[in-house]
Formats: structure tokens, sequence, C-alpha cells
């Protein structure tokens, strides 16, 4: 590892008050979990924190519950446990089968998706499924607790409205009328960085959000609109230039995107009729 | 800072954000856990921690306090451990086999009678370059055969 570990310092708070208490005396402090993010980062010299604060032993921030109609996953339920959730299944299948395709066994069992939120990659596996699922996020300081909504959560590539003396305890999901899908397309199933992914809900309203494609996960509004009122794929496939911003990588072209983005649409719409 | 390594109970003295890869190889002397892409794709430092299979390389030593660890060197302590260890053996499934203590414990988890699918799932994050998956995939099916299968398989 380029960074010994030495260098670093980790805080080991026992609940999830110290953790507050100490994040509001110390906001330079990084959270971490599952560490499948922060130790590549580490190893490649590419993450810059060296101060953190160590949340996996905080068993209040696990767990998953159904209240008032709501699904809500605590920010360190692991794509392991989100996998095997039967309230998961039920109500948001497709975040299960994207919670499948995120790594493989080992980065499953302990990434979680507080984890994936906060690291706030455009390539977030989770990401475009929360945004088509109209999902909220809990965040928490020491002395108050505000629930913002998932479309409003980002504010830029890697940025978001959590404030550094803030914790993601908790993302909620309401019921979900309609048929889901979910599709990643990447070079294979396991451990490879997603190239393009859409997640998308049809029902009375359509719901579509792309992830790898813009700074941040988008919803694809445009495209949307088009099919809620009865518009043709043609012309919701035109829509989607409104709503989509793909670039060139490593990993694929622009164009590329473009076209597998308009592709994927038409799919989700042709395999939820 | 105490640990249990293969059933034996260990105190190292390791910085909480040492890699456990680290803290294995280093502080325990266990050098069968192997270090092949450092950042979580490949596989190879695959261990259990509390029976779940875990890249070591992303584990901080913090998370294993007070844990179980198991390592390819504790792998054969158990029944389905030393039947893959045999089964690898058997059926060609390690060649260089820098990547087979990980996909032994990749695959310890799995139960008896795994389906291929089932075994696919759990070694997805394990990489090979030079055996190849089938002679892997072998290794482990046969390993994971009911007794009843595998006596029906001798005859």
């Amino acid at each position: 590892m380029p960074v010994a570990a030495e260098m670093l310092a980790l805080e080991r708070p026992r609940s999830l008050k110290q953790a507050l208490t100490m994040l509001g005396s110390d906001p330079g402090l990084t959270p971490i979990a599952g560490c499948t993010d922060v130790y590549v980062g580490l190893h490649f010299g590419t993450l810059a924190d060296r101060r953190f604060i160590d949340l996996w032993e905080l068993e209040e921030l696990r767990g998953i519950s159904v209240e008032r109609d709501v699904l809500r996953i605590g920010a360190l339920t692991t794509y392991a446990e989100i996998i095997a959730s039967r309230a998961v299944q039920k109500r948001v299948p497709m975040l299960a089968a994207a919670s499948r395709e995120v790594g493989g066994a080992q980065i499953q069992n302990r990434g979680t998706l507080g984890g994936n939120v906060a690291n706030a990659s455009p390539a977030g596996d989770t990401l475009p499924v929360l945004a088509a699922a109209n999902a909220r996020i809990v965040l928490r300081n020491q002395r108050s607790t505000r629930v913002v909504s998932f479309d409003s959560y980002y504010t830029g590539y890697r940025t978001s409205v959590r404030q550094r003396d803030e914790l993601i305890v908790a993302i909620e999901i309401p019921r979900i009328d309609g048929a889901q899908w979910w599709r990643k397309v990447g070079t294979r199933r396991a451990q490879a960085i997603s190239k393009i992914m859409i997640a998308g809900v049809r029902g009375r309203d359509v719901r579509i959000a792309f992830g790898s494609v813009a700074p941040t996960v988008v919803l694809a509004s445009h495209a949307a609109a088009v099919l809620s009122r009865g518009g043709s794929i043609g012309d919701a496939q035109a829509a989607l230039r409104q709503d989509i911003a793909p670039i060139d990588d490593v990993r694929s072209t622009g164009e590329y995107r473009a076209t597998v983005a308009r592709n994927l649409l038409a799919q989700f719409w042709k395999e939820t009729d | 800072m105490k640990l249990t390594v293969n059933g034996r109970s260990r105190t190292v003295q390791a910085h909480p954000m040492k890699r456990l890869l680290d803290v294995l190889r280093e502080d325990c002397g266990l050098t069968g856990t192997k270090e092949g892409c450092g950042e979580g794709e490949c596989g190879a430092c695959t261990v259990l921690v509390d029976g779940i299979a875990v890249d070591s390389c992303l584990v901080p030593a913090a998370h294993a306090e007070g844990r179980r660890v198991v390592t390819i060197e504790g792998a054969a302590a158990t029944r389905t451990g030393r039947a893959l260890q045999n089964a690898f053996v058997v059926h060609g499934g390690a060649q260089c086999g820098i990547c087979t203590p990980g996909m032994i414990l990749a695959a310890a988890p799995l139960k008896t009678g795994a389906s291929l699918d089932e075994i696919k799932s759990a070694l997805a994050g394990n990489l090979c370059r030079c055996t190849g998956y089938p002679a892997i995939f072998r290794s482990v099916t046969s390993a994971l055969k009911t007794k009843r299968g595998a006596r029906a398989g001798r005859r």
C-alpha cells in the first residue's frame, strides 16, 4: 500500500451518538464502514483523506424494516443482506438485482448501501435504483435529523448536500406501484465497473434513471414524460438526448453509451409491457 | 489487539488501519494468503472472518479484532475445506497456485450439494489467469457433492 497505515488515524466510536459527537467537534474525519472503496483509494493514492471514523460496529445503523408502508434500510446494511432480504425482494426487486451485480461475493459481504450513496460515484450500482424508486436519504448530525429526496441529494460530480458533521443513517423507499426493471452493461457480470446502468419503474407514472452517463446519477425525466403521456418509444429515445451527457473515458465512449442508453430504454419499455 | 486465527488466539501489535492481509502475512507469519491486485478485484487474498468470505486487502485490522479469521493454513480444519483441497489436487484445479487459497476460501462457505450456478456466484470475485475456470468449477463441484453423490461417482 503506497500510504503506510502509520500515516492514518482512526477514531472508533461505540455508538451512533458518540460518532455524531465526534463528527460535530471534528468534521475533518471521513466516515468509513465496509472499506471496499476506501482501500482502493489508499492503494492507488487517489484518496487524500488520512483521518477516518469507523462506523462498522454501529449496530444501530444496520437492518431492514417496513414502517407505514415505507421500506427502511439502515446505512450499514450490506449488499449480501439486501440480496437475502424478503422485504427487499418483494418490494424493490430491482435493488436486489443491482446488489447481486456489485463486485463479487467478498465485496457484497462488506460493501454497504449507505457507502454506495456516500461515495457518490456516478457509476454506483444501486444509485439508479434509488433514483427510480424515489428514495429518501435520512441524514443526522448531533442536533437533528433531516430527510432529503434522492433527486436532490447530489449537487455535482462526487458532491452532495451532506454536511461534514452529518451521517447517512438510513435509506427510505416508499411503496412502488408498477413494474420494475434494472440492467447493467459492463465488460463482465461480476467485478466490472459498469459502462452504463438503467433502472425503470412503469406504473401510473414512469420513472427512469441512468448511471454512468452524466456527472451524477440522472433521472431521464424528458424521456419518461414522453412515455407517460403515451408517446412513441422513438420520441422517448429522441428526448433522452436532453437527459444524459455521456463522456468518453477508459471504459467506453460517449457515443457507445448514448446508443446503449437508447437501446436499454426501448428494451425496458418492451419487457415491462 | 486480540483475534483468533485458525482456531488459535493471538495478540498482535498492529495499527487499526493496517490491512488484515498484512497483519496475517507480516504479524502472524501466515504467507498462504496472497496479494494479487490489492484493490478487491481478484479475490486472491480471500479469508473468512466469522465464517464470511472477505478480501483481506480491503479489511482494516480493526475489523478483525475479537473475530475468528480462517486462512488457507487453517482451511483443512473443516471437512469441506479438506474436501476442497483434495479436489483441487485430483481435478487439476491449481496451476500457478496464486489464486488457489482465495478460490478455496471463497468456496468454503458453500453448502454441500451447491449447484453450479451457486458455485459460479460464490467464485465470481476470484480471478484465475492460468488453469481456467472449468477445472476449478469441477474441483469445487466434486468437493461439494453429497455423500450419496460422491459414493455414486466412485462406482
